[in-house]
């Protein structure tokens, strides 16, 4: 295929079935309907994912690729992730350009449900290894979006060694993160030239996006670490319910919402002028992962009071323990018998925006669990999503604080690190994501 | 050590009588829906202080309060000299609700709901009966807590003076370039902060000034205290600067005064059943989250002497209580004993002369052995606390 194939033709486009299967096919006879239901009504996967209805809704539920800003966060967050870092192998540019060509064609068939190349995974020549994998044959679009950034690196190494002729447009915002205190970071899940969000409501659905976009990426770049998450820790979107994290609290209750635009103006998207050195981010956002793993056999042996009193909030509903419901604000100068009912160094108080000058961020972690370690406990923990503005004021000074003074901290043990800076969408079905860096 | 303070063993001062709350999960432990006789609700507005019977059978009895008012409100089941607290749980914020569990026997009592957490509150009266169970005495048991916190301040003040004399010797040895013999002395000194480890940790500002970690620390920010002199003894094969002789000066001098603080802080320190069940439990998860891991001594690789001393620590903690315990819960008595006795004997495996062998030298097996161990006595020992306070 050639990367200016488009990318948003028609419902069959140019696509050959020879057996007359393709995921759209199922789609356009089984969901479409429903798509358009889930779309109008901002139905989610976990609102009412119990009930037969909701998850074929759930599952047949697709986002648009193409827009403004990328899909994939703002949208509301789906149940499962495949993220993955990219490392370049290639120092040519144009192999670069036609990569991100090819991966913005792949992935735009993808998310619309189709497969990753243009014959699919049962066309094309027959002498020809497909040019899809095959694993999502049959399954509907389950929601996937596909989110793509730039790290540091992409725009020279510590060497001094500038491979794409970037450096002078790296942003300012797309800082090196500090070491944290605590921070036991594995190189080997830590940074990464590019990275791929891959968000899905079926797990298959997401490993297929990365697997075919790894595939395409053979010779150019290599994958340099990945991340499964099997559940969503945060809501995006008000119509969502809030999930729990694995320490069994609800977490994400006071994230950004996608309906309120104002803030996610002011907090998640760059705006024009911003950084003057770097008006190609115009429409996009700076995306900082951390893989946290929670020390849970010890959790798990802290009173439930120890519990409540690190979080700040009460287990069962998630409301603060100032009072109210889950969505009460919280009242950090509300008085118990001996100090503050919601304690100097819970969790909620030390993350919230009046203790942090109004620094707020777009969550989207997921609860990953990777099998066990070596002493037998579980590898497992959330691995976090973040989404911001300007990383330097909205996420750094903020998790410095944390690691410092949170109560939380105790258990939490931060093993991998790294930031994208995630380039405005594709607005047409003639461009590419981050064509803006390379104009 | 951790960076992050341990407030939680403040916090929870004074709680001697306080019933920790239950691991009842809120959504389901919904008292209207029970028929568990042994299961009240308690319903606290302005006004009313609402329990959902007037009698209940001896035994464990479940209060879920749920505070329907706009103030913060408390909970109390009194004696019926309507002063003598059984049971109490504070701090209920408007709209939530949080269990109350006690062990009561058989007569009268008095309930009381205090909102806005002032005067006698709103009282009311609640007979209960014999069912042949709920038999132990509150008042012995408040003897058995005042010899056990007797005991174990005494215990910690005495770890704390030896701790100074120590470092002291050891500050003396590195200071005057004496390596070898400060070498000597670090991993047998350390062992008794290690043994009282969550007293000193329950100090915010003492703990990252003596214990903290190289990986703990901000960027920019000042490193001193144990470890910071640890690396200096054991430096890596490469990226390592000896500290000059104004710096050594500079740490010994420090980790000194710091110690003789903390000694004077732990001897004003009052100590309650609940934090002593706390920190024996901190204890383990030290072991689990950092010298099982071989994490806390990065360098000089004595974590098997932490480890030990961390034990130490739980089980004169537990010792202390275990008379209570015998009471309450024999059962966990008798498995805390074996726990403790298997921990020991995985341990003295790696014994070598006066102290043990460097964790090193353990085979990924052998940690493995020991960590199970650690698990195995640390899960019975996070009930201590609330088996003490019931």
């Amino acid at each position: 295929m050639t990367s200016s194939d488009t990318a948003a033709a028609g419902p069959h486009g140019n696509v050959h079935h020879r057996g007359g299967i393709s995921r759209r096919g199922f789609l356009g006879v089984a969901g479409a309907g429903a798509l358009a239901a889930g779309a109008g009504l901002g139905l989610s996967a976990c609102a009412s994912g119990s009930t037969p209805a909701a998850a074929s809704a759930a599952a047949a539920e697709a986002f648009a690729f193409h827009g403004p800003n990328q899909a994939g966060i703002t949208t509301p967050a789906q149940d499962r992730l495949h993220f993955a870092a990219f490392d370049l192998t290639t120092t040519s540019r144009a192999e670069l350009v036609d990569l991100l060509k090819q991966w913005t064609a792949a992935a735009a068939r993808m998310t619309a449900g189709d497969g990753a190349g243009e014959y699919g995974p049962v066309g094309g020549l027959y002498d020809a290894p497909p040019d899809d994998t095959g694993e999502a044959l049959g399954l509907p679009p389950s929601g996937l979006t596909i989110t793509f950034g730039f790290g540091p690196s992409l725009f020279g190494s510590a060497s001094g060694t500038d491979r794409f002729g970037l450096a002078a447009r790296r942003p300012a915002r797309l800082v090196d993160l500090p070491h944290f205190p605590g921070d036991a970071l594995e190189p080997a899940r830590s940074n990464g030239d590019i990275c791929v969000q891959a968000c899905a409501n079926d797990p298959q659905v997401a490993v297929h996006a990365v697997r075919n976009l790894a595939r395409i990426a053979f010779g150019v770049a290599t994958v340099r670490w990945s991340q499964l998450g099997f559940g969503r820790t945060s809501s995006t979107s008000t119509a969502q319910d809030t999930p729990r994290n694995l320490m069994g609290f609800k977490d994400g209750t006071a994230n950004l919402k996608a309906e309120d635009t104002a803030a996610i103006d002011e907090h998640v998207w760059v705006a024009a002028g911003d950084d003057p050195a770097a008006e190609w981010m115009t429409g996009g956002s700076y995306l900082v992962a951390r893989r946290i793993n929670m020390h849970i056999e010890t959790w798990d042996r802290s009173s439930l009071r120890e519990q409540e009193a690190i979080i700040g909030r009460d287990k069962g509903e998630g409301a603060p323990l100032s009072g109210g419901t889950e969505f009460t604000e919280l009242d950090l100068d509300a008085e118990g018998s001996r100090g503050p009912l919601i304690p100097v160094d819970a969790h909620v108080r030390l993350a919230h925006p009046s203790e942090n000058g109004g620094a707020a961020m777009l969550r989207r972690g997921y609860n990953f669990a990777d099998g066990s370690t070596d002493l037998g406990r579980l590898d497992a923990g959330l691995f976090f999503l973040a989404y911001v503005r300007d990383p330097r004021t909205q996420y750094v000074p903020l998790q410095n604080k944390l690691a410092r003074d949170d109560a939380l901290s105790e258990y939490l043990r931060h093993t991998g690190s790294a930031i994208f800076a995630v380039p405005p969408g594709v607005t047409d079905a003639s461009g590419f994501v981050g064509e803006t860096l390379f104009a | 050590m951790n960076v992050r303070r341990r407030l939680i063993f403040l916090g929870a001062a004074g709680l001697l009588t306080a019933a920790v709350g239950a691991c009842t999960d809120n959504s389901s432990s919904d008292a209207s829906a029970s028929t568990d006789p042994n299961h009240l609700s308690v319903s606290s507005t302005a006004d009313a202080c609402d329990v959902s019977a007037e009698t209940a059978p001896s035994g464990n009895l479940i209060f879920s309060v749920k505070n329907a008012g706009d103030e913060v409100t408390e909970f109390y089941l009194l004696g019926s000299d309507g002063v003598r607290i059984v049971g109490e749980v504070e701090n209920i914020g408007p709209g939530l609700q949080r269990d109350l569990v006690v062990r009561a026997e058989p007569g009268e009592y008095v309930t009381a709901c205090k909102p806005g957490m002032k005067g006698d509150g709103i009282r009311g009266a609640l007979t209960v009966t014999d069912s042949g169970s709920g038999s132990a005495t509150s008042d012995d048991m408040t003897e058995l807590e005042a010899a056990a916190t007797t005991q174990y301040k005494a215990y910690v003040q005495q770890q704390a003076a030896t701790l100074l004399t120590g470092t002291k010797a050891f500050a003396d040895a590195y200071r005057n370039g004496q390596d070898d013999q400060a070498r000597d002395l670090y991993a047998s000194t350390r062992t008794y902060w290690e043994s009282i480890e969550p007293v000193a940790e329950s100090f915010g500002d003492l703990d990252p000034r003596l214990d903290l970690r190289e990986a703990d620390l901000e960027e920019g920010q000042e490193w001193t205290g144990w470890h910071r002199i640890e690396k200096d003894l054991w430096p890596p094969a490469e990226g390592a600067t000896p500290a000059t002789p104004e710096q050594r000066q500079q740490y010994a001098d420090q980790l000194v005064a710091d110690t003789q603080e903390l000694v004077d802080r732990i001897n004003q320190l009052e100590l309650s059943a609940d934090q002593m069940g706390n920190g024996a439990k901190e204890l383990l998860d030290e072991v689990a989250t950092g010298k099982v891991t071989g994490e806390e001594e990065a360098w000089s690789h004595t974590d098997l002497w932490d480890f030990q001393a961390n034990v130490d620590g739980a089980r004169i903690a537990y010792q202390a209580l275990r008379p209570i315990v015998v009471v309450k819960d024999p059962a966990l008595a008798t498995t805390l004993d074996e726990r403790f006795a298997a921990i020991q004997t995985e341990l003295d495996k790696y014994r070598a002369g006066d102290g043990f062998v460097l964790y090193t030298n353990l085979t990924p097996a052998q940690v493995r052995e020991l960590s199970d161990a650690v698990s195995a006595l640390g899960e019975p020992l996070s009930n201590l606390t609330a088996t003490v306070v019931l």
